[in-house]
Formats: C-alpha cells, structure tokens, sequence
C-alpha cells in the first residue's frame, strides 16, 4: 500500500501540468472496470435499479395520474392504466389560466438570463483583466453573495421592493433574481475566463486593439461555452425559484409557474390528475432541453462543482 | 481562434500586460472599462442583496408592522429571540433536518456517484434517468408528493392495499412522530441526484494511474475505494457537503407546500419562523432577528466547512492546474 502514496505524488505532479480541465483523455480513470466479483457488481446493479425505481415510481404515478379523470382516479388502482386515459386535464388546466403562468416565467427566465449572462460576463472581463485595483474590491465583494442565504434578506428586500413601488410586477422578481444569481455566475464565469492566455489579449492590444475590441473580438466568442452551461444553470435555478415571487408578488396575473401551480392546487385542490397535469405542464419546457441537450443539461447541472 | 487551444502554457502570473508602467491617458481607459463592466453587475448586487442584508441587522433593532414608522426598539427584539420557545423549537427542528439530510444524502449519493461514473453504456443511462428530479421545481415536487402520500386516496395507500403491505398506511403528513422524516425523505428524493452528479463528475477525475499502481500492490476493490477513491473525493465530500448543509439549513419551499409547520411545531423550521413572522404577523423586526441568525448561521457553517476540509486549498490547487 506504501506505492498508493508514491501514487498520490505522481498525481499531484501531474495535475500540475497544463492539460486543459475537462477534457478526459486516456490518463484519466476508467471506473468500474472488470476488476469487481461478478457478486459486487450484481448487487450494485439491484441497488442502482432500486434507486430508479424510487426516481421513476413518483413520475409514472404523475403522468398516470394526469391522464386519468377524476372519478377513475379516485376509485380504480392510480398506479394502473384503467378507465380511458385522455389529454382532457390538461385542456382544464389551461383553461384555468395556466398559459399565463407560463408566459410570465418565461417572460422572468429570459429577462434574468440577458441581465445575469451580460453583468456577469462583463464583469468577470474586468476581473480577469486586473487593471484596477477595483477590480479585485468588487470580485471580493461579490463573492460574499456565496455564503448568504436568500432567506436571510427576503424580508428587507420585500420592503425595498414595496418602497420601490415594484411589489407585485415581473420586473422585480427578474432584478431580484438576476441580483442574487450574479455571485455564482461571476465567479464561474471568471474561472472559465481565466483560462484564456495573457498572449492573446496582449496581441489584440498590441495591435492596436482597445479594452473594448479584447471584449468583442476575443473574450465574447471564446465565452460561448460558459454562457450556455450558465444559461442552463441560472435558467433552472430561475424558473423553478418559488420563495421570490412567493413574497415579491401577490395577483395571478404576475404569477410564475411554482407559485401559479400552488394556487392552482388551492382551487382545484381535489381532482388531483389536474394538478398533476399542471404539474407536468410546467416542466414540459425543461423536458423538451433535456431531451436536446442531455448532456450539456448534466454538465451545466454540475457546473457550480466546477467553479 | 482555434490557435487558443495550441497555445495553453502554464499561466504566467506576472504575463498580464495589466500593470507596468502606463501613460495617464490609458490608466484613464482602464479605469473607465474597469467602471462600465463592473458597475452593473455590483450596483445590482449591491441594491438588492447587500442593502437588504444590513436592512435586516438595522431591523432588528426596531419594532415595526410594515406601515407607519419603525419605532427603536433596542435589543428588544433580541430578548423575545432568546426567549421565544417557538424560535427554539424551531431551531431543533432545522439542526434535526439539517443532520438528517446529511446523513441520508451523502451515503447514497456518494455510492451512486460512484455506479453511475462507470463508462458503462448501460451506467449512462442510468445517469441520465437519475437526473430528472433536477427539471422538477420544489412545488411541483411537493404537490406530486403531497398526491402520492394522500392517506386515503394517494399512491401509497393504494400500493398498501394491492401488495398487502399495512405499514405502507400512515397519516404520512399528520403523524407528528413521522412527518419530519417524510420531509427528509423528499428533500433527499430531490437533491440526491444533484449529489450523485458531483461525485460522478469528481470519481470521473481521479487519475487511473492511482488504481494501476494501487492494483499493482494487489490491493482489493475494497481497499482501492477507501484508500484511493475517497481520499481523492475530499473536495468533492467537503462541496456537496457544504451545499447539503447551507441548503437544508435554508429549507423552505416543501416545507410551507406540504405542512406549513404541522402537525404541530414538529417541522416548523427557521426559515418558516421568519416568514410567518413577517408576513403573517407583520413584526418585521423580530422576522429580522430570525433573518439574520439564520444568514449568521449559513455563513459560519460555510465557513466552517471550508477551513475544516481545506476548500481553499482546493482552489489554488485547481488555479495551479489549468
């Protein structure tokens, strides 16, 4: 066991080197090779389906569920198809407004989404950048958003919002938002930019080039990548954030989606398949980007891991 | 473009064409890039998370029912905190689900991490499925739990009743002794797989080297997983970790859905104490007093967390890397 030390040595060393992060070439690992007993493996692999089926059980219960009417819901197994499925619920649930709901988390997830990719952005240039010493002031003073709670401002915030005479519209759930996924964003940007060598911006200011034309011709192309992972993250985070517009908005006209789907459960409290299918309805969008782009989704999902 | 990816030394730390000396003109360019780019980005912050922040600590300080004028109130507010049994109550609610969430999440998402690492077509897939409660926005998660755990009409009971299993029969979201654990165990239904990809993404980056060599030495499946894998995962531990416990400290969401506190106290968390305490009871100030324990509270776990594992260390080590 003494050479897993030495191991660990060569390791370090070779993570010193310059191989561009997240790229797995031959030198990573191969987890689960065939080293294991056929024994090991067999019940990892029963342990690993009965986590699905804990995963799955619940949304086949939902979808199931959705497309039930509500007196076969009620007295026939749920668990089983029985009855006549039909799309029926989900006529229902739009008719009772659910369209709306939709529009506005769109209308939210979109406007945070320009404000928080373009202020991050820009801002993690001028960090990179480290030509003032504001530069670094605001990083360090940006990062202190990591470490507090939402809930530990929501009730100052609702009273600025109200004072602001925003209380109740989308644009204070979208500067809200946008406020409070600009730390993450900032820093996952700056470490993505970071990786960008000295020598190409100093040739673009060699030639001439302005801090502005480093911005447009180099950083903002190359920042691709980043601004789609984080388009992804803050998206989600976004439209499924409940809290914000819980305690920022009040009439159903400004209501998003989670805060629309708990009123809507309110009114429709006992036929469970349409509150199902308004359940459905809601993550249909995330679904359909999943189904596209599974796995730029997983890794933007994990992105905060990589900051 | 394409030429960035040839030209990827090692970063110089001194290669930045940033500092040396510069004529006035430029410093003032600079400058003013520096106040376009950053300005935006740190006056919203600013307004609306920092200005709210010392908004709560100055609140605290005063009484006020959100019309009129606040009134001084001293450390009044800080007394009824200390006093407050409710508060207490529900500080022992959120350590208790706080613990537990750790402790149900970190085992199965660690093991899971490390199955569905595996380059396996068949893991992927997997993979791919244990994602999708992440789509899922808490009130939704709450509203199909709350349909499935119905003592009378929900899944469960029916799934009682068809497999002949009576302990599947409970008032899952009224029995004081139980509910707690029903929230735990849909925080975990939530969040695992959130868990279970950080630890795929961090086995995934454990060099292969370390298990050849370790392999060499004839050391056992089991062996390479405590004295290999899990050493190698310690920032990976230390980050899931840290969110584990800053996010169930904060818990709100099914919480409020699904019990609103009840029955009784018995999942009346802090976060919940402050809300109802602002918004039902319109004392803003002592909401505040709640507000800042729970941020003073998130902010030294945090902390904690990240000296006593070395997070620190993880990123100057990640900095020498690319």
């Amino acid at each position: 066991v003494s050479r897993v030390a030495t191991a660990s040595g060569t390791a370090a060393t070779g993570r010193a080197a310059p191989v561009p992060a997240r790229r797995r070439g031959p030198a990573t690992a191969r987890p689960g090779r065939r080293r294991h007993l056929p024994v090991a493996r067999v019940t990892a692999i029963a342990a690993a389906t009965v986590w699905l089926a804990v995963v799955l059980g619940p949304l086949y219960y939902m979808v199931l569920a959705s497309l039930r009417s509500q007196g076969s819901y009620l007295t026939a197994n749920p668990w089983l198809p029985a009855g006549g499925l039909s799309f029926g619920n989900y006529g229902t649930v739009f008719a009772a407004g659910l369209g709306r709901y939709l529009l506005n988390s769109v209308i939210v997830t979109a406007g945070c989404l320009v404000v928080t990719l373009l202020f991050s952005l820009a801002a993690a240039f001028r960090v990179v950048r480290n030509s003032t010493r504001g530069a670094a002031g605001s990083f360090r003073l940006l990062l202190i958003g990591l470490a507090i709670p939402i809930q530990a401002i929501i009730v100052p915030l609702y009273l600025l919002i109200y004072r602001a005479h925003l209380y109740d519209t989308l644009v204070a759930l979208i500067l809200a938002m946008s406020a409070a996924a600009i730390p993450v964003s900032v820093l996952i940007m700056t470490s993505f930019l970071r990786d960008i060598p000295q020598e190409l911006i100093g040739a673009v200011l060699v030639d001439g080039g302005s801090e502005w034309t480093v911005f447009r011709r180099l950083i903002w192309p190359l920042a691709r990548p980043v601004l789609a992972t984080l388009a992804i993250y803050d998206g989600l985070n976004v439209w499924n954030n409940f809290i914000l517009p819980l305690v920022l908005t009040q009439s159903s006209s400004v209501s998003v989606l989670p805060l629309g789907l708990t009123k809507f459960q309110g009114q429709y409290a006992i036929n469970v398949p349409a509150v199902m299918a308004a359940v459905l309805l809601s993550v249909l969008p995330l679904v359909i980007l999943f189904v596209l782009m599974r796995r730029q989704v997983m890794r933007s999902l994990g992105a905060i891991a990589v900051r | 473009v394409t030429a960035a990816g040839h030209l990827r030394p090692a970063r110089r730390p001194d290669a930045g064409p940033a500092v040396r000396k510069r004529n006035a003109p430029a410093q003032r360019g600079l400058a003013l890039a520096d106040l376009l780019g950053l300005a935006p980005a740190v006056v919203l912050f600013g307004i609306f998370i920092l200005v709210p922040l010392l908004g709560a600590v100055v609140l605290s300080f005063f009484r006020w029912n959100g019309l009129g004028s606040p009134h001084w109130a001293g450390g009044a507010n800080w007394a009824q905190f200390a006093h407050d049994p409710i508060a207490g109550q529900s500080l022992a609610v959120t350590a208790k689900v706080v613990a537990l969430s750790w402790v149900v999440q970190t085992p199965i998402s660690l093991a899971l991490g490390m199955f569905t690492a595996g380059r396996a077509r068949y893991r992927s897939v997997y993979a791919t499925l244990y994602v999708l409660p992440l789509l899922l926005s808490t009130a939704g998660i709450a509203l199909m739990w709350e349909a499935l755990l119905d003592p009378n009409f929900g899944g469960v009971t029916a799934l009682s009743r068809s497999l002949h299993l009576g302990f599947l029969r409970q008032n899952w979201l009224g029995d004081a002794h139980l509910t707690l654990f029903v929230i735990v165990a849909i925080i975990s239904w939530q969040f695992i797989p959130f868990h279970t990809l950080l630890y795929q993404m961090g086995r995934r980056q454990i060099p292969a080297v370390l298990y050849e060599a370790a392999t060499l030495d004839g050391a056992t499946g089991r062996q390479l997983f405590w004295r290999v894998t899990l050493p190698q995962l310690r920032y990976t531990i230390a980050t899931s970790s840290t969110l584990m416990v800053v996010g169930a400290l904060t818990y709100f969401d099914i919480i409020y859905i699904m019990t609103n506190g009840g029955p009784g106290y018995t999942t009346r968390v802090l976060s919940l104490d402050m809300y109802q305490a602002a918004f039902l009871q319109n004392e803003f100030g002592y909401a505040s007093v709640l507000a800042v324990v729970l941020g003073v509270i998130g902010v030294g776990i945090a902390l904690a967390l990240v000296r006593f594992t070395g997070f620190g260390s993880m990123r100057s080590q990640q900095e020498g890397a690319t």
